[in-house]
């Protein structure tokens, strides 16, 4: 195989080696060889690495290999490989240093050789005889001279070659050797000068322009005159092979022109002249099928085809309203129709519906949420029909109605379609109601401080207020003037007229104290008779518990005070915040709202004795009151009221407010019905043989109640709250029991001013008269009638 | 027994998420999507969201069960099926260069069939007339598509085909009501069989690329699937129910899809609207069945007078006049104005209607003909008019069919400048704004004063004028006198302007009571008084009712009872005055712009007039110093 390889190898050598041989004497202008050469090394000289030569060397006889291979179309792929094996041999040749010519003359042999023993291999691709020619030429020149196999055998033996292959070479730039010959011996690297030495070289040797440096070898190699021919006709773009002759004759192997006679002059067969059975047999049997129908012509095809792609519509509807039973989806929801357009989505609308510039903008600005816009398009007028264009969103909103039909969840739902009027309770109207307040009729001025507590005479005629000024006001109700004084030591918290007619005392709660004063107005003999009562203390014949004297001493008052009108002190240990009377005027009940267990009392004036009704505190107490008829005692949590029994001393009921903080209380004088205000603005109204929740809950104030009060005679109620209004409402209770009581409200009255978020803070009503007085924080105690 | 546990029975087995229906149907989400727009299955909207979720809050999408047990015994969820393994094999085929077996493959195309669905979802012919509107309004659409991705030219072509059968149908049946040109669209209402039909063809031309999150032609192309269904079988129905033979037969000319009118927009159109303008075949000889009308009538004459009878037979007697508006009259169309819809218009309002035959397909007859009497136009001015025949805008028709009569031209003429156009679909008795010249409409009688009242006052105005001008007119000396003569007259007036003053009525006591007490200052009245005094007789104080006040109180008073609605109906009767307070002040609005709108209107005429009398003066005062 290698010998093969290496005779092939020559054989590509062949034509430079030759040339060299021959015209290596007739080497003439040099200064042009010059030229060539330097266009040959440069790059070598140019670059330090080897690499550079090496490359330019490769390209070289590749492209000489690639011109041989043209030549014969199999050798193609071995062109690497032997190019390779192409710089071995010349390393070779420069080992064997001057012995070239004979070695070349021997290559040249070898050379034809192979030639012809390739030509002899494949005979049939002698359609490249042209190239063929020269070797052919210098056959029996060879034959002449030597035995054929000879030389190639000892060339075998002398071939002492580099074996690294194709490698770059730099990698063994840092070694001794270069690579290693066929023994595996190490070739080693020729010693290399240094540039005097190249230099005086290259004055002495006059081939030196000649000289290239082989890279597998690191040996000189001299160019023959042949390799410069040959580098001089590759460089002018000529083909390389000189022997080449461009211009030979053309031999037409094949010819291109018709005959006139027909080489092979066959008639056609009688097959050719009959009919073909089977083709008959095949052909009636199609054509009964198409009679029959069973087969179809490719028009018939088509027309049906075409026919059966549209959609077939029928009568799919026997009658208008008739139905099949047919499953359906269940419980179908049929989806709304679209609204149907205004006058705004005209072409050309009315002026006033187009939009002015602040709608416009405003309509801009909600880009990002379109559904807050009053309309989803902006109205455009046009002058003519013409100059309408297509709706730009058109697309859009069909999509969306596409989107809705499929993807809306569907519910049915009642539709109210029904006035806002409709939904207020039908009530009677206030004008058939009538007496009731409606016009601020007066006003009492005097007060500093806001007005905490107003109670009024049982007879009408006076009125007494506390204030937080520290005193407490008696008033003449029809005049309006304030008859006296009374000053106290505290911030008077309540003030309450005893309901007794036969007793004219009032009880005053200002810090720890309770007062009892006798205002020393109306009916002398009453007064006088009033003052000998509370002259003197009962002889007390119980000894009270502990519990009971450490929150409450009785005592008369001191002098001073009695000059002012204070009758009887009644000290507790907290200060008091309410203080309410029995309707007969014996007891009364004071809250102390930081007294724990003890913050309700009930005193007995008749005995000056009190009682701490609650053992155990059930919250934080707002607000007493006595039932008006029954022995029971109503207590106010801040959530809840609980109704007691006074004499069997058990819980009756407890009623449940379902609100925040409860602000007071108020019972209706027959003592069924209950209203409670409270601090979230509501007022409750508790039918209390009803149910332990509200009748009704009303939301007439828009702040905080502060106070509500019944009339004792009439069925009229009143309300003051934090918003500066007094609210009159009709509350009639039936003596029937199936009949409701009936609410009404009457009458708003706001004349008190704001001060400090405060407005009205208590209501009482005057005890003959549909009048009632509001006290505020605008230090005013005002009368409506 | 064993308790059920939570959410094993109620409202959560009523409901199924989206998620567990395609688990249940073994389907994609594309795939359900399109059985869900075939078969007309919707999400719906549980009672107690929280309780159907199963506990969960957030929304999700919820189908009932029942429903998604339907589709699982729907047909066409095979062919979907079908479609998919369809796709597979193909693309095998497709991918392996198979190419016999492709084309066999695709020979045998899973088709859909829908007709069953179609007679499912709408159980009665009526019920398919109800859901008509969506319907009609994207095939309209679909009609004037181009050939797209993923809407094939098959589908926009039987879009049209559809949708000029339907309109033939209108045509034929007279049933065109109400019409009304928006800014999206024309609308049409027609009422077939009882029910109300409103479609919208939109203005040419109506296709935009669209991106893929504004618009998927996708989603709408299932529904134009199924609608095309859907309308194809109403149209067999609409149209044996006129004994009209179906398909109706176009000539040759129009409406084939050839080569030519598909690659042309302008002739596609062109064909769509020639087609309208031909009489249909008939299957039976019977020309009219005007008569059968009239019957009704006699019967409802027959039945009496109450209320509704007399109202039904005014509604039959218009909608029969509305139904030969035009008949006997003949159009023209120029070619600038928009065709189709006023083709629709006339046609089925008995007209004759014809257009340039060198520019569009299928004119009955020329220009020239004289026995044209209205010729449409959208452009100023004409070069050659004919004088027998009357040159309106394309409004005229609209108002004339809206209105059920034959306007008066005159405001409709070539150039004018048209009058508002107005919804025909707003409910005229609402309570709420209603522009003045729907007010006119409504009220022939407002027309005449209004007009009168503005004559009035433009007269008034122009003596106004005229006097200002005089006085421009005036010599300097001459207008002293004048000025000096009206400063007396003006001072003689404000004593007695006084009274003039107190006829307002809506005007504050406070201030007739310091008026009053004014003219008790007055000399003259105290000398009168006690004049007066000296008579026996006295005259009494009128009790005054402070109008305000008693307004107020009202008001406070229906506040205080408004407090007293139940809780329960608290937020809804918020809600209910919130509404009326925004209504009111839409109205409102709309009421000052319009004000203003005139007032500004009115304040240019009067100075264009003034401009142009005092030009006429100076005019005048030229040519007479040049006379001289």
């Amino acid at each position: 195989m290698t010998k093969k390889l290496t005779l092939k190898r020559k054989g590509k050598d062949a034509e430079p080696t030759n040339e060299v041989a021959t015209s290596s004497e007739a080497s003439e202008n040099e200064e042009e060889e010059e030229d060539l050469l330097q266009a040959v090394k440069d790059p070598g000289e140019d670059s330090t690495d080897d690499e550079g030569i090496d490359q330019e060397y490769h390209s070289d006889s590749s492209e000489e290999l690639e011109f041989e291979s043209d030549e014969e179309g199999n050798y193609l792929g071995r062109k690497q490989s032997s190019s390779a094996e192409d710089d071995e041999e010349s390393s070779d040749e420069e080992e064997q240093g001057d012995e070239s010519e004979d070695e070349n003359e021997e290559n040249d042999e070898d050379a034809s050789t192979s030639n012809q023993i390739k030509s002899d291999e494949k005979p049939s691709s002698s359609s490249g005889t042209t190239k063929q020619g020269a070797p052919v030429k210098e056959l029996p020149k060879r034959d002449s001279s030597k035995p054929e196999y000879q030389d190639s055998d000892t060339s075998d033996e002398e071939d002492i070659r580099n074996t690294v292959g194709n490698i770059p070479m730099h990698w063994y730039d840092e070694y001794k050797h270069i690579g290693y010959d066929w023994d595996a011996k190490k070739i080693v690297k020729p010693p290399q000068g240094d540039q005097i030495d190249e230099f005086l070289r290259k004055i002495e040797d006059p081939d030196f322009w000649r000289t290239v440096k082989d890279p597998l070898t690191g040996q000189d190699v001299r160019l023959t005159d042949e390799d410069i021919a040959l580098i001089k006709r590759i460089v002018s773009g000529r083909i390389p092979n000189k022997d080449h002759e461009e211009y030979e004759p053309w031999i037409e192997w094949f010819t291109s022109e018709v005959e006139k006679m027909p080489i092979k002059n066959v008639p056609d067969h009688k097959r050719s002249f009959l009919p073909s059975v089977s083709e008959k047999k095949r052909v009636s049997r199609m054509v009964h099928a198409l009679k029959m129908g069973w087969m179809k012509t490719t028009e018939e095809v088509q027309r049906e085809k075409q026919a059966k792609r549209g959609p077939k519509f029928y009568m799919l509807w026997e009658t208008d309203t008739g139905r099949e039973h047919m499953r359906r989806i269940h419980d179908p929801v049929s989806a709304p129709k679209r609204d149907l357009p205004g006058h705004a989505e005209s072409y050309n609308p009315p002026p006033e519906y187009l939009f002015d510039a602040k709608e416009t903008k405003e309509w801009l600005k909600l880009k990002d949420e379109p559904h807050k816009r009053k309309l989803h398009f902006m109205p455009q007028k046009f002058r003519s029909l013409r100059e309408v264009p297509a709706y730009s969103r058109f697309l859009r909103e069909r999509f969306l109605r596409c989107l809705d039909l499929y993807l809306c969840p569907r519910a049915k739902r009642v539709k109210l379609n029904i006035d806002a009027e409709y939904l207020i309770p039908k009530l009677p109207s206030p004008r058939d109601l009538q007496p009731f307040p409606t016009v601020e009729s007066m006003v009492y001025r005097g007060h500093t401080d806001l007005v905490r507590s107003v109670s009024v005479e049982p007879k009408g005629e006076y009125l007494v207020s506390g204030s937080d000024d520290k005193t407490v006001k008696i008033w003449e109700i029809a005049t309006g003037r304030c008859i006296r004084t009374i000053e106290t030591d505290e911030v008077v918290r309540c003030v309450a007229w005893c309901p007794n007619p036969k007793l004219s005392i009032i009880a005053v709660a200002t810090g720890n104290r309770l007062l009892l004063v006798n205002p020393k107005v109306g009916d002398k003999v009453l007064v006088k008779k009033t003052d000998d009562l509370l002259a003197e203390a009962p002889s007390q014949d119980v000894i009270e518990s502990e519990r009971i004297k450490t929150a409450v001493q009785w005592s008369n008052a001191e002098d001073d005070e009695q000059e002012k009108g204070v009758r009887v002190v009644i000290t507790h240990f907290k200060p008091i915040r309410q203080v309410t009377w029995h309707g007969r005027g014996d007891y009364l009940a004071t809250v102390m709202p930081e007294g724990a267990n003890r913050s309700a009392l009930i005193h007995q004036l008749s005995k000056r004795r009190s009682q701490i009704p609650f053992s155990k505190s059930k919250g934080l107490i707002q607000f007493v009151l006595f039932h008006p008829v029954k022995p029971c005692f109503f207590v106010a949590t801040q959530h809840n009221i609980r109704i007691y029994d006074l004499v069997k001393q058990e819980l009756v009921k407890k009623l449940l407010t379902n609100s925040k903080w409860i602000s007071g209380m108020s019972i209706h004088p027959k003592g069924d019905n209950l209203l409670v205000s409270t601090y979230d603005k509501k007022m409750l109204w508790f039918d209390l043989d009803l149910s332990t929740k509200p009748y009704q809950t009303m939301r007439l104030h828009r702040n905080a109640v502060r106070s509500v009060a019944f009339h004792l005679r009439y069925p009229l109620f009143a309300s003051g709250s934090d918003d500066q209004a007094v609210i009159v409402s009709h509350g009639m209770v039936y003596n029937d029991l199936l009949q409701n009581p009936l609410i009404v409200p009457l009458k708003k009255l706001q004349t008190h001013e704001k001060r400090d978020e405060f407005g009205v803070l208590d209501v009482n009503w005057h005890p003959v008269q549909p009048w009632v007085f509001s006290t505020g924080a605008d230090c005013t105690i005002r009368l409506y009638t | 027994m064993r308790r059920p546990k939570k959410y094993e029975s109620g409202e959560a087995t009523q409901y199924i998420s989206r998620r567990a229906a395609l688990r249940k149907l073994q389907l994609s989400l594309n795939d359900f999507r399109r059985l869900c727009i075939l078969k007309g299955v919707y999400p719906r909207e549980p009672k107690h969201r929280r309780r159907a979720q199963k506990g969960s809050s957030e929304i999700k999408v919820l189908y009932h069960t029942k429903d998604i047990r339907f589709l699982l015994h729907e047909s066409i969820v095979w062919t979907l099926r079908d479609y998919k393994i369809f796709a597979k094999k193909s693309n095998r085929d497709r991918a392996i260069k198979d190419f016999r077996n492709l084309k066999r493959r695709l020979a045998l195309f899973p088709e859909i069939k829908l007709d069953h669905i179609v007679k499912e979802r709408y159980p009665t012919f009526i019920d398919a007339l109800k859901d008509l509107d969506d319907c009609l309004t994207l095939l309209f659409l679909f009609s004037t598509f181009p050939s797209l991705h993923l809407i094939p030219r098959e589908q926009s072509n039987l879009c049209r085909r559809l949708t000029i059968e339907f309109l033939h149908y209108v045509i034929a049946s007279k049933s065109l009501r109400k019409v009304f040109i928006s800014i999206k669209g024309y609308y049409f209402q027609a009422e077939i069989k009882g029910q109300k039909v409103t479609w919208i063809v939109p203005h040419y031309y109506p296709f935009k690329p669209q991106s893929r999150q504004e618009v998927d032609f996708k989603v709408m192309s299932i529904f134009v699937e199924f609608y095309t269904i859907m309308l194809g079988f109403t149209n067999f129905r609409l149209f044996h129910s006129l004994n009209l033979a179906y398909p109706p037969q176009f000539p040759s000319s129009v409406l084939q899809d050839s080569e030519e009118s598909l690659k042309d927009e302008a002739s596609f159109v062109s064909d769509r609207i020639a087609a309208l303008n031909f009489e249909l075949l008939r299957t039976d000889k019977v020309q009219e069945d005007e008569e059968e009308l009239d019957i009704d009538m006699e019967l409802l004459e027959q039945d009496g007078d109450s209320k509704r009878i007399i109202k039904m037979k005014q509604e039959a007697q218009e909608v029969s006049r509305l139904r030969t508006l035009f008949k006997g009259l003949k159009f023209f169309i120029n070619r600038e104005v928009p065709r189709e819809p006023l083709v629709i218009l006339i046609r089925s309002f008995g007209g004759k209607v014809s257009w340039d035959s060198s520019v569009f397909a299928g004119s009955a007859y020329d220009e020239s003909d004289e026995t044209i009497t209205h010729q449409i136009v959208d452009r100023p001015s004409l070069a050659t008019q004919y004088i027998s025949r009357d040159y309106v805008q394309p409004q005229w028709l609209f108002d004339c069919v809206n209105q059920r009569q034959l306007l008066p031209t005159n405001k409709y003429f070539l150039g004018e400048k048209l009058p508002p156009h107005l919804s025909p679909f707003v409910d005229s008795k609402r309570d709420t704004y209603i522009p003045p010249e729907e007010k006119a409409l409504l009220d022939p009688s407002l027309i005449e004063t209004h007009a009168q009242s503005d004559d009035e006052s433009e007269d008034e105005a122009e003596k106004e004028e005229e006097e200002a001008v005089d006085q421009e007119l005036l010599d300097a000396q001459l207008q002293l006198a004048y000025q000096q003569e009206t400063a007396e007259y003006k001072k003689y007036g404000g004593q007695d302007g006084v009274n003039e003053d107190e006829e307002d009525p809506e005007d504050d006591d406070e201030e007739d009571d310091d008026e009053e007490e004014e003219e008790e200052v007055d000399e003259k009245t105290k000398r009168l008084q006690q004049e007066k005094q000296k008579m026996s007789v006295q005259s009494g104080k009128v009790h005054k009712v402070n109008k305000r006040q008693v307004h107020k109180a009202e008001v406070d008073e229906h506040r205080l009872q408004a407090r007293m609605v139940k809780p329960r109906h608290r937020n809804l009767f918020r809600k209910l005055i919130r509404e009326k307070q925004t209504k009111e002040k839409e109205e409102w609005l709309l009421r000052k712009k319009r004000r203003t709108i005139e007032a500004g209107e009115k304040e240019a005429r009067k100075t264009a007039k003034r401009e142009a009398r005092k030009e006429a003066a100076a005019a005048a005062a030229k040519a007479s110093k040049l006379g001289k």
